[in-house]
C-alpha cells in the first residue's frame, strides 16, 4: 500500500514555512499561530502513524518509492521501521512543544519561525529517508536553519558557537558524503538505496574505512568524545527552544545514522569496531559526568549530562544484544524527552533571572515550589531514578552491555565502569539542585515569579510521557523490538570475515 | 620577325602590376587607390590568360580571368560604397585623413 | 488471581495513589491532605494484618509461599518479569512496615503541625511506604533494585525536608550519594547473576546457580557485590556515615526510615536471597556486621545529641542483624530485625517527643524530664530495657539468639572468635549508652531551667503511637516467657516466629564444608545458647551499672575518664575520622578529577578544535598572501608585459594606408628574398 503519510509529515512544515513567508512581518501573533498549527498537524499525523504502525514486523512501513533522478539511480524512497518510528514521534512532539517554548521570541519573529519549520522538515526527512542520497540532502538541510537559529537568536557568543557548530558538522558531512559515494560506486549497478546496500557483501578493508568515515561523521553529531566540544558552546548560546531541538532530536540523528547505516551495511566492520565503540561509550558516560560535575553554568551542566547519557546508547549498541540495542534506542527517545524538559526548565529560570550560574541562586524552592518540584522531577529523571523512563533505558543498556557475547570480558569491565557513571550522575544533579533550590532563599531573587501556564504546558506533557514510560515502557519498546533484533541478526549473520 | 611569346605577356603584366602597386602606394585619393587595385587585378588577369595560352593549364586560366573580372566588379562596387561613406564622414576622400583607427 | 496477591497489590499501590493525590492537589484538600496518606496506609495495614492473621491462625505453615509473575518487558530474546512473592517472611515484614508506618503517620499529624509544606511531607511518607513495600514484595532482583532506589529518593526528600537548613540538604545529598555507591555494587551483583542465569527472579536464580551456572569464585564475588547494596542501605561500615547525618530530618522520619524500615531493607534483602551468598560471602558479611556493631557502639558512647546516640545505636543493631545472617543465625537476625523495628521506632518517637517539647537535641541541657513527661518516660524506659537486653524484654531474646549463633560459629571455627567477642562488647556498650541517654534526659536535676520550665507532655496523637509501640515491644516476645507453652489455646503458638520463618536451603557449590559445619546442631547449640545468655545478661548488667555510677550517682566522673583516655576520646568524638577520610580521598579525588576533566575539555580538546581553527585562519592568511602576490602577480605580470609591448608596437598603427601597403610590399619582398636565398 502506498500512502503519503511520510511525505506529509516531512513537507507539512515546508508548507507552513511558505505560509509564514507570505504573512506581513508585523503580524507576529499570526505567524506563531500558523507555526503552532503546522506542527500540530504534523504531531497529529505522527500519532496517526503510531496508531497504524505494525509492531510485528521489522520491514519498512508506509513506504513511498518513486524514481527521482533515474540517470544516477537516485530514488525518492521513504519508509519507517521500528528504529525510525520512535524518532519520528519524538521529532513531531518536540517540534510542537518548541513552538510554544519560543512564544516569547521578539526578534525577527517571521524569520525565526520560518527557519524553525524548515529545521523541522529536515529532521523529519532524515528519519524517514531510505535512499541514502535523500537522507544526505535532509541531513544537510538541518544544518542551515540551525546555524541561523543559533547565530541570530542566540546569546552573547552566538557567532562563535554557530560557526563552530556549522563547521564541525559540515566536516562530518563531508566524510559521510565520501563514504556514501564509496558505497554507491562499490555496488553495481550503482545505487543509493539503503536496503540494497545492506545486501551487498563488501571487502573487509573497504568496510573498515567506510565505517570509520561514516562513524566520524555521525559521531560529531552525537557527539562522541573527542568530537563533542561544539555541544556545550552551542547549547549555552542557543535560545531555549533550539537547545531543546538540539539535545532532543539532533543528537539522536547521529546514533540513528550509525544504527541505520553502519550496522546493517557494514557488519564485519561493526564487529571489528564494537570494542572501541563500547570504550568510547564509557568514556562519554564517565567523562561527561565528570565535566558536568565541574560546571557552574546550569545549561552547560545539562549539556555535559547529555554527553554522558548518550554514552549509554553507545555502550548498549556496541554490545549487540537485544537488551542493549533496544535500550539504546529507548534511551534515545527518553533522553529526547528528559533533556528537553531540562532545557525548557533552564530556560524558565534564565528568562526570569537572566543568569544561569548555579552559585548565583539559593533557596528558590521556597519562592517557586511548583517550579522547584518540576526541576526535581526532571533531575530525578535525569539521574536515572526508577519510575522515570531514563532508568529503564539505562538499565537495559547496562544489562545488554554486561551480557555482550563478543569480547564479553572486556564488555563486563566496561559496563562496570559505566555503572559508576550513575553515581556521578546523582552527584552533579543533586549538587546543582541543592545550590539552586535548597538552603536559605537568596534575597536577590525574592521577586521571581512562579512558572506560568504556558511554560507548564510545554513541560507537563513531557513529564507525563517520562513517567508513563517509566512505569510501562512497552508502548515504545514494543515498536522497536522487532527491528532492533533484526539489525542484530543482520550484523551477526552478515559478518563473515570478522567472525573467522 | 618577332614572334609574340609568353615572355612578352609577362613583361607587360609585370609593368602593369608595378604601375598598379605604385598607384596604390602613392595615391592619396581613394579613387586613385582603387584604380591602382584594378591595374593589379588586370595584370593578374593577363598572366592567367597568357599561361592559359602557352602553359599546360588549358582553359582554367580563362575561367579564372573571367572570375577575377566579376570579382573586380563586385569589389569596385563595395569599395566605392566605402569611399562614399568615408566622404560622408570626413568630407574628403583622402585616405590619409581617415585615420580614426590610428593609435 | 490469588487473593493474597490481590491484597498485596492493593496494599502496595494505595500509598502510591496517596502520594500522587497529595503531591498534586494536597494543598487544596481539607486538612492539607494528611487524611489521604493516613487512610491509605491504614487500609494497607489492615490488609497486612489480615494476611498476618491468615498466616498465623489459618495456615501456620512454614513453607507457605505464593508467587505472581508479570511480563513487564518483552523484547523477544530478552524479557524482564516483575512480580510478587508472598511468604511468611514477606508477611512479617509487611506487618512491621505498615504498622510502624501507620503509627508514624499518626504521630506526624501533631509533630509536623503548622509546617508550611505539610502536604508534601505526607506525600513523601506515602512515597516512602510505597517504595518500601516494593522491596518487601518483589520476587526479583530488578524489582528489588527499583524499590531500593525509590526508598533512597524518598529518604533524600525526607532528610532534606527542612531544606532551608544547609545541614539538612547536605545530609540528604550525602545519604543519596553514599547509598548510590552501595547500589553500584548491588547493580553489578544483579548484572552478574542475570548474565549467568538469564532471569532476575529469585527462584530462577537460585535454581540456576544450583544447576552450576556460575563458578564458585564468581558466585562469591556476585554475593559480595549484592551485599554492597545492603552495606549502603543498612549503613554498615564503611558506608555508615550517612545515617547519623540523616538525623537532620524530622524525627518521625528518623523513626520510620532510619530506624525501623528502610535501613532494615539491607538485612531483609540478605535474608530474602540468603541462598545466593556463598560461605565465603557470608563470612565477609559476618565480619562487616561484627565490626559495624562494635565500632558504632563505641561512637555512640560519646555523643551528646540524643538523636545521634539513637542513630549510632541503630547502625550498631543493624550490625548485629547482619552478623547474625553472616554466621548462619538466619532466624535470629530476622527476629532481631522485627523486634528492633518496634523498640527503635519507639525510642525515636520518645526522643522526638522530648525534642518537640525541649526544642533541643542536646542531652546535657535536659535532665529531670521524668516528672513532666511521664508517658514519654515510661515508654522510653521500656524501649531502653528492650534494647539493652534486660531479660524478659523483646530485645533480650533476639539479641541473645544472635550472640548464641555467633558463639556457635566460633565453636566451629575458633579462628573467628572475634565474631563473638566484638558483638558481646557492643552489647555491653549498648546497655551503657542507652541508660546514659535515659539518665541524662529523664533523671537527675534539670540542667537548663529555662527549657525545663516550658516542657510539657506531648499531645495524644503523639503519645498513643508510643504507647502502642511500647505494648508491642513487650508483647511481641510474650511467647518466649517461661511457661507460655503450657497456657491453653495460645500455648501452641510458643516460638511461632521460629516456626514460621526458617532458613532456606543453601546452595552448596564446592567450598561448602564451612557452611556445613555452621549448620551443625546438637550439644554445641545448647551450650552456646546457655553461655551466650549468661554472658549477655552479665555485660548488660555491667553496662547499666556503669551508666548508673557515671550519670546518676556520679560516683564516677565521666570527665576524668575522658581526660585520662583523651586520645581514644578524641578518636571517638571524631567518629574515627571516617568523614574526614572520605573528604580527603574520595570526595577530593572525584572533585579533582572532575575539575581536571573540565580543564582538559576546555584546554586540550576544545583547544585542539580552536587550534584547528587558528591554524586554518593562519593558512588562509598565508594563501591569501600567496594569492595576492604570486598567483595574482602572475596574472598581472602577463598584463604588464602585454602592455609594455603593446604601447611600443602600436606606433606601427599609423592610420596611413600607404604605410600599410608599403609594409605589405616590403614583407612580401623579404619573403621572396628569404625564399630565394634558402
Amino acid at each position: 500500500m502506498q500512502n503519503h503519510l511520510l511525505s506529509a509529515l516531512t513537507f507539512v512544515p515546508v508548507l507552513g514555512m511558505f505560509a509564514i513567508l507570505f504573512i506581513p512581518r508585523d503580524k507576529s501573533y499570526v505567524i506563531k499561530v500558523v507555526a503552532a498549527v503546522t506542527t500540530g498537524i504534523q504531531l497529529w499525523l505522527a500519532v496517526q502513524m503510531y496508531i497504524a504502525f505494525d509492531t510485528t514486523t521489522s520491514a519498512m512501513q508506509f513506504v513511498e518509492h518513486y524514481a527521482w533522478i533515474p540517470a544516477f539511480n537516485i530514488e525518492y524512497f521513504m519508509g519507517i521501521d521500528g528504529l525510525s518510528a520512535p524518532m519520528v514521534l519524538l521529532t513531531a512532539l518536540l517540534s510542537f512543544i518548541c513552538i510554544f517554548a519560543s512564544w516569547n521570541i521578539e526578534k525577527a519573529v517571521k524569520g525565526y519561525f520560518a527557519l524553525f519549520l524548515l529545521l523541522d522538515a529536515g529532521m523529519m526527512g532524515v528519519f524517514v529517508s531510505i535512499d541514502f542520497f535523500l537522507f544526505y540532502i535532509f541531513w544537510e538541510v538541518v544544518l542551515l536553519p540551525m546555524y541561523f537559529l543559533i547565530g541570530i537568536w542566540g546569546g552573547p557568543r552566538r557567532e562563535y558557537a554557530s560557526i563552530k557548530f556549522f563547521l564541525y558538522t559540515l566536516f562530518g558531512s563531508v566524510l559521510i558524503l565520501l563514504a556514501m559515494l564509496a558505497l554507491y560506486f562499490y555496488n553495481d549497478p550503482h545505487t543509493f538505496n539503503m536496503l540494497t546496500l545492506m545486501e551487498t557483501t563488501y571487502d573487509y578493508n573497504f568496510q573498515k574505512w567506510v565505517f570509520l568515515a561514516l562513524f566520524i561523521g555521525f559521531a560529531i553529531k552525537v557527539p562522541i568524545f573527542p568530537f563533542h566540544t561544539w555541544l556545550p558552546d552551542a547549547h549555552v548560546e542557543a535560545p531555549t527552544a533550539v537547545s531543546v531541538i538540539l539535545a532532543g532530536v539532533l543528537l539522536k540523528m547521529g546514533i540513528y545514522g550509525i544504527l541505520r547505516i553502519n550496522f546493517p551495511v557494514l557488519p564485519d566492520a561493526t564487529l571489528w569496531f564494537a570494542v572501541p565503540l563500547g570504550v568510547l561509550g564509557v568514556i562519554n558516560i564517565i567523562y561527561g559526568a565528570l565535566c558536568a560535575l565541574a560546571q557552574t553554568d546550569l545549561k552547560k551542566l545539562v549539556a555535559y549530562s547529555s554527553i554522558s547519557h548518550m554514552g549509554f546508547c553507545l555502550l548498549g549498541m556496541a554490545a549487540l544484544t537485544s537488551a542493549g540495542m533496544n535500550g539504546a534506542v529507548l534511551q534515545m527517545f527518553n533522553h529526547g524527552t528528559i533533556s528537553a524538559m531540562l532545557f525548557l526548565l533552564v530556560g524558565v529560570i534564565y528568562d526570569r533571572a537572566h543568569i544561569r550560574d548555579v552559585n548565583g541562586f539559593g533557596g528558590l524552592a521556597v519562592r517557586m515550589p511548583i517550579y522547584g518540584g518540576m526541576v526535581a522531577l526532571a533531575f530525578f529523571a535525569g539521574l536515572g531514578l526508577p519510575g522515570f523512563s531514563g532508568f529503564i533505558s539505562e538499565a537495559l543498556t547496562l544489562i545488554g552491555g554486561f551480557g555482550a557475547e563478543h569480547s564479553s570480558s572486556t564488555f563486563r569491565w566496561l559496563t562496570g565502569l559505566a555503572v559508576m557513571g550513575i553515581v556521578l550522575n546523582a552527584a552533579y544533579f543533586l549538587w546543582a539542585y541543592q545550590k539552586i533550590f535548597l538552603g536559605k532563599l537568596n534575597e536577590k531573587w525574592a521577586g521571581l515569579s512562579e512558572i506560568n501556564g504556558r511554560e507548564l504546558f510545554t513541560i507537563v506533557p513531557l513529564a507525563i510521557i517520562t513517567i508513563i514510560l517509566g512505569f510501562y515502557p512497552m508502548p515504545i519498546l514494543g515498536m522497536m523490538s522487532e527491528t532492533m533484533n533484526g539489525i542484530i541478526e543482520m550484523v551477526k549473520s552478515g559478518a563473515i570475515t570478522a567472525l573467522q | 620577325m618577332i614572334t609574340v611569346g609568353l615572355y612578352h605577356f609577362l613583361v607587360v603584366s609585370a609593368l602593369l602590376f608595378s604601375f598598379g602597386l605604385y598607384a596604390v602606394m602613392t595615391r592619396r585619393n581613394a579613387i586613385g587607390v582603387l584604380l591602382g587595385v584594378e591595374l593589379i587585378l588586370n595584370s593578374a588577369n593577363l598572366n592567367f590568360v597568357a599561361f592559359a595560352r602557352y602553359g599546360i593549364f588549358s582553359m582554367d586560366g580563362q575561367l579564372f580571368a573571367l572570375f577575377v573580372i566579376i570579382l573586380a566588379a563586385a569589389e569596385a562596387a563595395i569599395a566605392l560604397a566605402i569611399v562614399l561613406n568615408i566622404f560622408n564622414n570626413f568630407r574628403s576622400i583622402n585616405v590619409d585623413e581617415a585615420d580614426s583607427l590610428r593609435y | 488471581m490469588n487473593t493474597i496477591i490481590l491484597y498485596s497489590l492493593i496494599l502496595l499501590f494505595l500509598p502510591l495513589a496517596a502520594f500522587a493525590i497529595n503531591i498534586l492537589v494536597g494543598k487544596r484538600l481539607p486538612r492539607k491532605g494528611d487524611w489521604v496518606s493516613l487512610s491509605a496506609i491504614l487500609i494497607s495495614f489492615s490488609f497486612a494484618l489480615s494476611m498476618f492473621a491468615y498466616m498465623l491462625f489459618i495456615r501456620y505453615d512454614p513453607d507457605f509461599s505464593v508467587e505472581w509473575r508479570w511480563l513487564w518487558i518483552d523484547l523477544g530474546d530478552f524479557v524482564i518479569e516483575l512480580g510478587i512473592l508472598v511468604d511468611n517472611l514477606t508477611i512479617m515484614m509487611l506487618l512491621v512496615v505498615t504498622l510502624v508506618s501507620s503509627l508514624i503517620h499518626i504521630y506526624s499529624i501533631s509533630y509536623m503541625k503548622d509546617d508550611p509544606r505539610y502536604n508534601r511531607y505526607f506525600a513523601y511518607l506515602s512515597l516512602f511506604s510505597f517504595s518500601m513495600l516494593i522491596i518487601v514484595l518483589s520476587n526479583n532482583l530488578f524489582g528489588l533494585y527499583i524499590g531500593w532506589e525509590l526508598v533512597g529518593i524518598s529518604s533524600y526528600l525526607l532528610i532534606g525536608f527542612w531544606f532551608e537548613k544547609d545541614s539538612a540538604s547536605d545530609a540528604g545529598k550525602k545519604a543519596f550519594i553514599t547509598n548510590r555507591v552501595g547500589d553500584f555494587g548491588f547493580f553489578i551483583g544483579v548484572l552478574l547473576f542475570f548474565t549467568a542465569v538469564g532471569s532476575f527472579n529469585y527462584g530462577d536464580i537460585i535454581a540456576g546457580v544450583d544447576a552450576g551456572a556460575m563458578s564458585d569464585g564468581l558466585f562469591t564475588a556476585a554475593g559480595i557485590a549484592l551485599f554492597m547494596g545492603a552495606v549502603g542501605k543498612s549503613a554498615q561500615v564503611p558506608l555508615h556515615i550517612w545515617l547519623p547525618d540523616a538525623m537532620e530530618g524530622p524525627t518521625p522520619v528518623s523513626a520510620l526510615i532510619h530506624a525501623a524500615t528502610m535501613v532494615a531493607a539491607g538485612v531483609y534483602m540478605v535474608g530474602r536471597i540468603y541462598p545466593l551468598f556463598s560461605p565465603g560471602a557470608l563470612l565477609f558479611i559476618a565480619y562487616v556486621g561484627a565490626i559495624t556493631a562494635f565500632v558504632t557502639a563505641t561512637i555512640a558512647v560519646v555523643r551528646k545529641d540524643i538523636k545521634r546516640v539513637l542513630a549510632y545505636s541503630t547502625v550498631s543493631q543493624l550490625g548485629f542483624m547482619i552478623l547474625a545472617l553472616g554466621v548462619g543465625g538466619y532466624v535470629s537476625g530476622l527476629w532481631h530485625l522485627t523486634t528492633h523495628a518496634f523498640f527503635k521506632a519507639l525510642l525515636f518517637l520518645g526522643a522526638g517527643s522530648v525534642i518537640h517539647a525541649a526544642h533541643t537535641n542536646d542531652m546535657f541541657r535536659m535532665g529531670g524530664f521524668k516528672k513532666k513527661m511521664p508517658v514519654t518516660f515510661w515508654t522510653f524506659l521500656i524501649a531502653t530495657l528492650a534494647i539493652s537486653g534486660v531479660p524478659g524484654f523483646s530485645g533480650f531474646f533476639s539479641k541473645d539468639a544472635i550472640l548464641a549463633s555467633a558463639l556457635e560459629f566460633s565453636f566451629a571455627h575458633p579462628g573467628h572468635i572475634m565474631l563473638f567477642i566484638l558483638p558481646l562488647i557492643a552489647a555491653g556498650l549498648t546497655a551503657f549508652y542507652m541508660f546514659r541517654a535515659l539518665f541524662l534526659t529523664f533523671y537527675g536535676e534539670p540542667q537548663d531551667k529555662e527549657i525545663y520550665s516550658h516542657i510539657h507532655e506531648s499531645p495524644g496523637s503523639m503519645t498513643i503511637p508510643m504507647v502502642i509501640l511500647a505494648t508491642i515491644t513487650i508483647l511481641i516476645t510474650f511467647d518466649q516467657w517461661r511457661g507460655f507453652e503450657y497456657l491453653p489455646l495460645v500455648g501452641e503458638y510458643a516460638g511461632w516466629f521460629q516456626h514460621l520463618i526458617h532458613e532456606p536451603a543453601a546452595i552448596f557449590t564446592g567450598a561448602a564444608a564451612m557452611a556445613e559445619s555452621v549448620v551443625g546442631h546438637g550439644a554445641s547449640e545448647e551450650t552456646a545458647h546457655t553461655i551466650a545468655m549468661w554472658l549477655s545478661i552479665f555485660v548488660a548488667g555491667v553496662g547499666i551499672l556503669l551508666a548508673y555510677l557515671f550519670y546518676l550517682k556520679k560516683s564516677l566522673s565521666a570527665e576524668k575518664v575522658s581526660k585520662s583516655l583523651s586520645s581514644i576520646y578524641t578518636l571517638l568524638r571524631n567518629k574515627y575520622y571516617f568523614d574526614e577520610f572520605y573528604g580527603a580521598t574520595v570526595i577530593r579525588g572525584v572533585l579533582g578529577l572532575s575539575k581536571a576533566s573540565a580543564k582538559f575539555d576546555d584546554t586540550v580538546i576544545d583547544g585542539a578544535v580552536n587550534g584547528t581553527a587558528t591554524i586554518t585562519i593562519w593558512l588562509s592568511k598565508a594563501s591569501r598572501w600567496f594569492d595576492d602576490h604570486i598567483v595574482d602577480g602572475a596574472v598581472n605580470g602577463t598584463a604588464t608585459v602585454t602592455t609594455f609591448f603593446g604601447t611600443r608596437l602600436r606606433r606601427l598603427q599609423t592610420g596611413t594606408v600607404e604605410n600599410y601597403v608599403s609594409f605589405l610590399v616590403v614583407g612580401i619582398l623579404v619573403f621572396f628574398i628569404f625564399q630565394a636565398i634558402f
